[in-house]
């Protein structure tokens, strides 16, 4: 059996303001092509894991323990700069809010182009043929105007679109999603995950879908792994981990969900006691 | 006394149209184009709709904070429509609202207790302030809320605690009326959960009627009698939600219901909805 694309194991992570834990022995793999949900309730550090792999950890959160390892390289003792090359060229973030991702002060086709200028060493020429395909493959309408706006000058659903071309353009391995549809509306949503899903087997990306919605989850993902407090609650196939959960607070998370098919199921919220003996559970050594 | 606590008709909202310095007028954009709405006394009615569509207009609109164009608004049988600031001055405490973003619309300067018991004795609900937290503390029990928070911060508190001190605030005056506005939005489905059960048992307890602006069905659905989808400005489909649910009417209806992804294994979804890719 060949290597997975990447594989975390024993992945560990403390704040360094007050030593509280932030990720703990999270392990998990990712094959190539397919979709991994990171799903969690705020503060189970499914994105410290997504900055973790990009290198983007904010300086107050040190990593105690563990690997990374991406292509069977390990990210974490990689010198910076060959990391910084490998993770440029190879890994790409499709981020939450298209708004702060993009730069407001710079127009749509120096940022769709960066990435291509700088790794490829194509000319702007070049690079603009490339920006205009990929805005093609994401269906906006009028690539030339597109790449002559400002970012203020596209809604939010173009924004995205915008952003995944970008994640798209220099052909990743892995993409990292990081709620790339929690502030869209939800026709929006869905236009955009149909898309990342459809760009994903064109190009046979992988992608890590962190998401605090089951329900988005449960539609594009193939394996999901399932996090409190920073420690894996759950891992499996999106159908084992749906259908056939094991552990209480999985169930606890499906059945909080509202349900307008089974509008008398649903709704209920998980249980103090429950989170109290998770978080003893997780605080255990 | 009418079956309705608050009736809207034909509501009109137009923005612009400002008169500029040297004569001629702005541009004008219909936000309402002519919206119907009623609520029940003890009824709990959805409004749904995506951005843009004009369901916060429409709330802020109900409660008088802006002003219509056109159109008519009746509170408990008197017709409110134009009537002054002051004038509105003794219906407020009838008429709440709850915010979307706890942390905006709870002063961080002020503890709880202070935020919670300040408008009991503003509109005189309560004789001293004693009074109001003795009162604040029994909600604050039912709520399952610490009552160390009160002596807390609005920053010191989790996102659910604070969105639960926004509804304990707006019931603790006793409300005819009470709209809602996208309250759960930005929660876990936990807290969320939590939130919209409170909601459901306190208009079931105090009868209380509520308007609940979501742009998320699925919760409308869970906690609403009757549901009005607004696209653009104006109500394309109005009715029960069992019905609504069971058969949309209207293509955007059926497009908004058919958008929620369930927790569930459904293989077609992903590809489902005529309309293929929409190009924007």
């Amino acid at each position: 059996m060949s290597a997975p694309l990447l594989a975390v194991s024993g992945l560990g992570a403390v704040s360094d303001r007050d030593a509280t834990p932030i990720l703990r022995d999270v392990s998990l793999r990712v094959e190539r092509g397919e979709t991994l949900g990171l799903v969690g309730e705020s503060g189970a550090g499914k994105s410290t894991i997504g900055k973790a792999i990009l290198g983007i950890l904010p300086r107050t959160v040190r990593v105690t323990s563990g690997h990374i390892l991406f292509e069977n390289r390990d990210l974490l003792t990689m010198p910076s700069v060959e990391r910084r090359r490998l993770i440029g060229q190879r890994v790409a973030l499709i981020p939450q809010d298209p708004m702060t991702a993009l730069n407001p002060g710079r127009r749509i086709e120096g940022q769709l182009t960066d990435g291509l200028r700088l790794w490829r060493g194509l000319e702007a020429r070049a690079a603009r043929e490339i920006a205009l395909r990929l805005l093609g493959e994401v269906h906006i309408r009028d690539p030339e105007r597109v790449l002559a706006s400002y970012p203020h000058q596209l809604s939010g659903g173009m924004r995205q679109r915008v952003l995944i071309a970008a994640a798209f353009a220099l052909e990743p391995a892995l993409i990292i999603a990081d709620e790339p549809t929690t502030a869209l509306d939800v026709t929006v949503q869905k236009q955009i995950l149909r898309l990342i899903r459809g760009m994903q087997n064109t190009h046979g990306t992988a992608v890590i879908f962190v998401s605090h919605d089951l329900g988005v989850v449960a539609q594009i993902c193939d394996h999901v792994t399932l996090l409190f407090g920073g420690r894996i609650i759950e891992q499996g196939t999106t159908s084992e981990l749906l259908e056939a959960p094991k552990h209480a607070y999985t169930r606890a998370l499906i059945e909080a969900c509202p349900r307008y098919d089974r509008p008398d199921a649903g709704l209920r919220p998980v249980s103090e006691e429950l989170l109290a003996r998770l978080r003893a559970e997780v605080a255990a050594p | 006394m009418s079956p309705d606590i608050l009736v809207a008709d034909n509501l009109e909202v137009a923005f612009g149209g400002a008169r500029r310095w040297f004569g001629g007028t702005g541009p004008q954009v219909k936000v309402l184009r002519g919206v119907s709405v009623r609520i029940g006394r003890g009824e709990t009615v959805g409004i749904v709709g995506e951005s843009g569509s004009g369901k916060t207009t429409l709330g802020r609109a109900l409660l008088r904070l802006i002003d219509v164009t056109a159109g008519r608004i009746v509170f408990d049988g008197a017709d409110i429509t134009r009537v002054s600031e002051t004038g509105m001055r003794p219906l407020r405490r009838r008429m709440q609202l709850i915010f979307q973003d706890p942390m905006a619309s709870l002063n961080p300067r002020r503890t709880i207790r202070r935020i919670v018991s300040e408008p009991m004795l503003f509109h005189r609900l309560v004789p001293t302030a004693a009074d109001a937290e003795a009162r604040a503390e029994t909600i604050f029990r039912r709520f399952s809320l610490p009552l160390a928070c009160l002596d807390r911060y609005p920053h010191e508190l989790s996102g659910g605690q604070r969105q639960r001190v926004g509804i304990a605030r707006a019931a603790l005056l006793t409300p005819d009326f009470v709209l809602a506005d996208e309250i759960v939005s930005g929660l876990d489905v936990s807290t969320q959960a939590q939130a919209l059960n409170l909601l459901k048992s306190l208009s079931s307890e105090l009868g209380l009627s509520m308007a609940f602006i979501s742009h998320d069905l699925s919760v409308i659905r869970a906690v609403c009698d009757r549901v009005y989808v607004l696209n653009a400005g104006e109500v394309v489909e109005e009715g029960p939600c069992e019905a609504v649910f069971a058969a949309p009417r209207h293509a955007y209806t059926r497009a908004l219901i058919d958008a929620i992804p369930l927790p569930r294994i459904d293989p077609t979804w992903l590809q489902r909805d005529g309309g293929a890719d929409v190009a924007m």
